[in-house]
């Protein structure tokens, strides 16, 4: 009797084998048939390499199939944070200094790289733009949040008045303290409610909430939202930057995408 | 008792146990890779919770604004008030990276759970309360064998109890669902996409306060597991959620 059922046995482990391999052939060819697609459709972060690579790419991939064009809640009035909270403040370099002793006249945005018409904005030329307003949230990876009215010129409209090549993919943008970079890919660059912010709560926009000038991302954590900014590249790869990771964030073990 | 006797070898042979099959390859499987990340998911929680240890309710919430509680713990950042002289280290960026990593993992292995579950009757067979046991008699003789810290019958050596039906019933149905929404409707982005996730909650700090809370309940249930695990026969049971085997007296039928 033990003898048929061996043979059985035998027979059925080497057919569950065979499935297991088909089925192990098939699971590694749609993997690579899906890495081939997400990155032909833009579905992969620069800092997608390492042990995390895995969660960082799924958390990308998923939100920007999901999220491309929905908008970053807004509040109301009456919602906005009272008092304005405004976060730790880095040390300023002489460079800020200087120019905000002078008012901030000299303030200048430099807009380079994959552009027609590489140009430079002062502040009263970013505000001669049509300027828009937003009620939304600023949420920091640490776990606090306030809301604030932020205004601006959307981001696209600078983009769109230097005339961005087709092959453009990401727009890395520059604190006046060069060590804070960071990038986002266009589908956060051409976002509605990405702003160039100017202006903060009806007024100026304080030194403490990253005044003169801030790029305000209300679909990523608030790291991404860069005080200070006076320069935007925009490229197609982020490989030439730094270490190649998207941004200072992942080289400070920080995730590029901020989405969460 | 031996594990040879698991091979039907003669027929003259008298076994005085045999080994029945106790736990599915698939709910073995599962089960540990959900161990693995439930750890790692708690370690880098712990992490980034010190980062700021204070809660809120509603949609907004910083060192200005009242909170609904504290954790009287040090903070890892040094604006945080806590009261303490002195600042952890701080961890959170590797955390947050493991954190949603441990996240996709176990979402996956949870679907994958779920839907094995159902094809192969799992949850009816063996999780669902069978009709007769299904009574406040049966309840409250199940509430007071655990009060009186019984050792579990035999019986419970292939079956689970009412309370542990239930018990894991909640956290398969009631709390994983729950720990991954109010997660979720901490995104910026994704409640971009579905506001009504982070809305029906009362907002985004509400949502970060109930993750803290559930996740607080699914760290009471993993302690109370390992405890009946130990109480129950801490050897028998990790064999049967490793090997997949139970032991078993014969007579059973």
């Amino acid at each position: 009797m033990s003898e048929p059922s061996q043979a059985e046995s035998r027979k059925l482990s080497r057919r569950s084998l065979i499935t297991t391999g088909l089925a192990a052939t098939a699971g590694a060819l749609g993997l690579g048939a899906a890495a081939r697609f997400a990155q032909s459709y833009g579905l992969i972060p620069p800092d997608h390499a390492g042990i995390y690579g895995l969660g960082e790419t799924l958390t990308y991939a998923s939100q920007r199939l999901l999220t491309r064009h929905s908008l970053a809640r807004e509040f109301l009035r009456s919602q906005i944070s009272k008092p304005p909270f405004r976060n730790e403040m880095p040390p300023l370099n002489d460079a800020y200094k200087r120019l905000q002793a002078g008012g901030f006249a000299d303030w200048k945005l430099s807009v380079n790289g994959m552009v027609a018409q590489p140009a430079s904005f002062s502040l009263d030329q970013l505000k001669s733009f049509p300027s828009h307003s937003q009620i939304t949230m600023l949420q920091c990876e640490e776990g606090w949040s306030y809301i604030a009215e932020w205004i601006g010129v959307p981001l696209s409209r600078i983009l769109e008045s230097v005339g961005i090549h087709p092959q453009a993919r990401y727009v890395v943008y520059t604190s006046i303290d060069p060590e804070w970079w960071e990038s986002i890919d266009m589908a956060d660059a051409m976002h509605p409610q990405t702003f160039l912010a100017y202006g903060m709560n009806g007024g100026e926009l304080p030194l403490g909430n990253g005044g003169p000038l801030r790029l305000r991302v209300p679909r990523q954590l608030g790291y991404k939202s860069v005080k200070f900014v006076t320069q935007l590249t925009v490229t197609d790869s982020m490989k030439k930057f730094g270490k190649g990771l998207g941004s200072a964030s992942p080289e400070g073990g920080y995730a590029w995408y901020a989405g969460i | 008792m031996s594990d040879s006797t698991c091979v039907p070898s003669s027929v003259t042979a008298v076994p005085v146990a045999k080994v029945i099959a106790r736990h599915s390859a698939l709910v073995r499987v599962t089960h540990w890779i959900t161990t693995l990340c439930f750890f790692a998911l708690l370690v880098s929680g712990v992490e980034i919770v010190i980062s700021h240890p204070r809660f809120y309710w509603g949609e907004t919430g910083n060192d200005l604004t009242p909170t609904l509680f504290k954790l009287p713990i040090p903070a890892s950042r040094t604006l945080v008030p806590t009261g303490y002289g002195y600042v952890l280290p701080d961890q959170n960026g590797w955390s947050r990276y493991l954190h949603f990593q441990a996240a996709w993992v176990v979402v996956f292995t949870g679907l994958l759970y779920l839907i094995s579950g159902v094809l192969t009757k799992h949850f009816s067979k063996n999780l669902l309360p069978q009709g007769a046991d299904f009574s406040w008699r049966e309840f409250s003789i199940s509430i007071t064998k655990h009060l009186r810290f019984e050792r579990p019958s035999r019986a419970e050596t292939w079956s689970y109890n009412l309370i542990q039906r239930l018990a894991y019933l909640f956290v398969i149905f009631v709390l994983f669902p729950l720990v991954i929404w109010t997660g979720v409707a901490m995104s910026p982005a994704f409640v971009s996409a579905f506001p009504a996730t982070v809305n029906v909650l009362g907002g985004q700090q509400s949502a970060r306060t109930l993750h803290f809370f559930v996740s607080v309940a699914l760290l009471l249930f993993l302690i109370v597991h390992v405890v009946m695990v130990c109480l129950a026969g801490f050897k028998s049971r990790m064999r049967a959620m490793i090997t997949g085997r139970a032991a078993t007296p014969l007579e059973r039928t």
